[in-house]
């Protein structure tokens, strides 16, 4: 069918509502005696609690509850939750494991209420040795962070723990991955040149504006109601479920738009704890946290990498090695599949022979890590980038060229031992390399901006990176459609929109299927007694997953009203087309019928819903746990290169970015403005790790939680010039072609500005982020080695 | 110590009483119910609480609501509405400024208040007067473009 609208720079379908202010976030939700919850947090890093007393708190005028650990485990519910682990209650039980740890909450009238009781409660803990660095913790004899490994099975792509068994914890380590692919010694032997660094990002933050907020409320006859600010409603459902102890149809998880999400609205979060202080109180209770608690509650992992290459003297990576250490805090939360998926290209997106990655995901007394735009590839992605460029230099080679010689292209094998297919990354490569003028001359010619008099102040140079991710695999995205008596249609999905412009996407993809107009599409936000199942909004699924699945439901919507199409057009049915909202055959082309008529002929009156139903799974090959082999990982991948050029001022140290072009393969644009904006927006997004955000910690306290001293890129960051590109690359199983795109655009960022940096100045900043002070220092050591040019 | 405060707020009087500690923004959406101007820092930092105080932008989550007693208030609700938009708003939308929007009341009201002073500002000057309005989606570039073309 044709509606027109595919490779169409469509507006948002919610535009008017977010320009008007009336788009409505949960905050915005006040129920009939309603209850605000909050927290009582640890204020030390490692501690068994010895007694919490709530008593002085209790007796406040509108407090309604005060609950701790104890009162949990005293309640007929299964308190713990994590998405790999179940590891994490709303509260602590018997022990705090960071500083900001929740261990009472009390529900009040409201927040004044609720804060001032939290200052009633008395905490007697006793403090246990704590450690902070991954691999202190992984030292043996490290203190134990936690006790007991029980895995959730609730996905099914943590193969790993699928089979696992509730164990006692022995190391800090709570997952491994591992890869082997030929012979990395063998391979290094024959190397011309053996190259080893280490790279490391400290942990920082999503900093979505919209805090985390959930409120719950419970029916008279065990049916929990729960609105919430998360990009996993039915993830939520299922959890609420099995806390406590409910058929999942009794849980009904209600999601409005979200205010930004990255990662960090993922998996339980708020929602347990509303349900437990409306149940205690038998109120619709509220929850939602301050920015300084948002950096408690979930982080993007810091990571260590040594990263040990062998490369031949003709341009070829012969071998890598790849020892990574996550630091997934003090709870596992996603860590373990963070450190899965991006395991499989932690060597990098290059056609290596021999590779060897031992990652691990390790427990460390801060705030728990989890999901963030492009779960853990930016992190690996650092280190191998900067590696790369590092090797180039030395070797005397160009970035793009030595790149291009190894990077995976149709039909090579990638370290897994998946076959790659449609991969643009060759050309997107090229295309940033192109944009942003890149010479093939190495090293690039040495661009001083002197002032006419006096000595130089800024320099400048080029940098260039790349990656690539799989997506999420196996995986399941359901979708509904139903199309009511007057042809209008409504699209009922479990995909959140939180920025990304999933509304718009699925409406055209709907309306394509159908040969409807935009205007007659509304989507149905997702709510999971009436929308089907989602795995999760977030590793750039919903474009391939969803858009499979609201598409296969719209058709199953077009092929129930086919035959009445044909008799009352007197056509064959594969002759009938539809456009605009009105079906025709093609070859009586002057005849056509609305889908209002249609649906009135079918139930002889204005009445009656046309119910499509579209289910879309992937599922992988067989995986060797021993060395990670398998025929196939993912349902497609994913990549993106970016090209950076800076000035660096040689005498403060300060990075300006003049030009960031970023190029990442969607497969099809279905719509190429909501294309470009993620592109551009996930580069933006990416020069704050790079360039400044950390989570700065001192013996486990977070000194820098608030927007005072934890700064994210403002309009005064931008770059002097900015270029989103699109390369197509189309995957015969997308709609359209489409792949996902929202996490690509970030992947390489940071160390396309460290090597155009160091093309700049001769320095080289191998821990994020690249600070003056860094950069000042790395040109003092440069110069020291005469690396200055 | 509760304080009376007559507030006009995008055009119509309201006679509230107020404590000393209650901010403009827990009185615009707890007592108002006016959503569009939303917190996300708490102290004045990121924008997203943007209200227009005598048509000048304030961080709602960091004044006094008795500060602002008779004061004109507009908040995004009393700027323009879907059947008439304000020209910042029509930009905004025509250039699709915009990712998850919770920035974007802030956003438009600030860019008023700046347009009126400066009908005709350069790009480094919006970027100036709008740093303290934080878009963590990153929209800036479309923010910049639909500022300009507000602009003429």
């Amino acid at each position: 069918m044709d509606a027109g609208v595919i490779g169409k720079d469509v507006h948002r379908v919610e535009g008017l509502d977010k320009v008007t202010g009336r788009v409505e976030f949960v905050d915005n939700i006040e129920l009939p005696g309603m209850l605000h919850g909050m927290m009582l947090r640890s204020n030390v890093p490692h501690g068994r609690i010895v007694h919490i007393d709530t008593s002085r708190a209790r007796q406040l005028p509108g407090v309604h509850a005060v609950l701790t650990g104890d009162d949990l485990l005293a309640m007929p519910i299964d308190p713990f939750t994590g998405p790999a682990f179940k590891d994490q209650a709303p509260l602590a039980i018997g022990k705090v494991r960071y500083v900001g740890d929740p261990l009472a909450a009390v529900a009040a009238v409201d927040r004044d209420t609720a804060e001032a009781a939290l200052d009633l409660i008395d905490v007697e803990i006793e403090e246990l040795p704590a450690v902070f660095d991954v691999n202190a913790a992984m030292e043996p004899g490290a203190p134990l962070i936690c006790e007991r490994l029980v895995p959730a099975r609730t996905f099914a792509d943590l193969i790993e723990l699928l089979g696992g068994d509730d164990v006692p914890a022995t190391s800090n380590a709570c997952f491994q991955y591992k890869l082997r692919r030929g012979n990395v010694e063998e391979g290094l032997r024959q190397s011309d040149r053996v190259f080893a660094h280490t790279f490391s990002n400290p942990p920082s933050q999503h900093a979505d504006l919209e805090y985390h907020c959930s409120i719950a409320q419970w029916g008279a006859t065990d049916r929990l109601q729960v609105w919430s600010a998360t990009q996993s409603p039915s993830y939520v459902r299922i959890m609420l479920a099995n806390m406590f102890h409910l058929p999942e149809s009794r849980v009904r998880v209600v999601v409005s738009y979200l205010g930004g999400g990255f990662g960090s609205k993922l998996y339980t979060k708020l929602e347990p704890l509303a349900a437990i202080l409306a149940r205690s109180t038998g109120r619709p209770v509220k929850v939602r946290l301050t920015r300084k608690e948002e950096f408690f509650t979930i982080t993007k992992h810091g990571l260590t990498a040594h990263l040990t290459t062998g490369v031949s003297r003709d341009g070829r990576i012969l071998a890598r090695d790849s020892q990574i250490r996550w630091d997934t805090g003090a709870y596992a939360d996603i860590g373990p599949r963070v450190t899965h998926k991006s395991g499989y290209t932690s060597a990098g997106p290059y056609d290596i022979p021999n590779v060897r990655i031992d990652s691990f995901s390790v427990f460390t007394n801060k705030p728990p890590a989890g999901a963030f735009r492009g779960f853990g590839i930016m992190q690996v992605c650092w280190a191998y980038e900067s590696q790369m460029d590092i090797i180039a230099k030395e070797m005397g080679w160009d970035p793009v060229e030595f790149r291009l010689n190894n990077v995976l292209r149709e039909g090579d094998t990638q370290a897994t031992g998946s076959i790659v297919h449609s991969l643009g990354l060759a050309e997107s490569i090229q295309a940033v390399a192109d944009a942003i003028g890149w010479e093939k001359t190495a090293p690039i010619p040495y661009q001083a901006v002197q002032p006419a008099n006096g000595p130089l102040r800024k320099a400048r140079g080029k940098g260039i990176a790349c990656s690539m991710k799989a997506v999420i695999t196996p995986s399941i995205s359901a979708a509904t459609v139903l199309m009511h008596s007057d042809g209008s249609v409504s699209v009922l999905s479990s995909a959140v929109e939180m920025g990304q412009g999933s509304d718009t996407l699925l409406s055209q993809i709907a309306a394509e299927e159908l040969g409807v107009r935009m205007d007659d599409i509304s989507i149905t936000h997702p709510d999971t007694d009436v929308t089907p199942y989602d795995l999760i909004t977030a590793g750039s699924r919903t474009t391939f997953h969803m858009g499979n699945a609201v598409r296969l439901a719209a058709a199953d919507v077009r092929s129930q009203l086919w035959p009445t199409a044909a008799e009352m057009l007197n056509a064959d049915a594969v002759d009938l087309t539809a456009s605009n909202g009105r079906v025709w055959a093609r070859s009586a082309p002057d005849r056509s019928l609305t889908f209002g008529q249609l649906i009135m002929s079918r139930f002889g009156a204005r009445a009656g819903t046309i119910t499509g139903h579209g289910l879309f799974e992937t599922h992988h090959g067989e995986t060797d746990m021993q060395t990670g082999q398998s025929d196939n990982v993912t349902a497609h991948w994913m990549c993106g290169a970016t090209s950076a050029e800076v000035e660096v001022d040689v005498e403060t140290g300060h990075v300006h970015i003049l030009n960031l072009v970023t190029a990442v393969d969607v497969g099809k644009a279905i719509n190429p403005f909501a294309c470009r904006q993620q592109i551009s927006g996930a580069s933006l997004q990416g020069t704050g790790p790079a360039l400044y955000e950390e989570m700065v910690f001192d013996a486990g306290q977070l000194t820098n939680p608030s927007f005072v001293d934890y700064k994210i890129p403002s309009l005064l960051d931008l770059p002097d010039n900015m270029e989103p590109l699109i390369v197509e690359d189309p995957h015969p199983d997308g709609p359209h072609g489409a792949k996902g795109i929202g996490e690509a655009g970030i992947f390489a960022i940071a160390p396309a500005i460290a090597n155009a940096v160091a093309d700049a100045v001769g320095a080289r900043i191998p821990d994020l982020p690249i600070t003056p002070e860094k950069v000042l220092n790395a040109i003092e050591e440069a110069e020291r080695h005469g690396n200055r040019r | 110590m509760k304080h009376q405060i007559t507030l006009t707020v995008n055009g119509a009087e309201q006679r509230l009483a107020v404590d000393s500690q209650r901010t403009l923004l827990e009185v615009i959406r707890d007592d108002l119910k006016l959503f569009g101007a939303r917190e996300s820092c708490g102290m004045s930092l990121c924008g997203a609480c943007t209200v227009l105080v005598d048509d000048l932008p304030v961080s709602s989550c960091s004044y006094f609501a008795a500060r602002a007693n008779g004061r004109a208030i507009t908040t995004i609700e009393g700027l323009g509405s879907p059947g008439a938009l304000h020209p910042v708003q029509q930009a905004f939308l025509d250039h699709g400024a915009f990712q998850c929007s919770y920035c974007t009341p802030g956003m438009i009201l600030t860019a008023v208040c700046l347009l009126r002073e400066n009908p005709s500002p350069r790009a480094e000057e919006v970027k100036e007067f709008m740093a303290g309005n934080l878009c963590r989606c990153a929209a800036y570039p479309d923010i910049l473009r639909a500022v300009m073309a507000a602009a003429g």
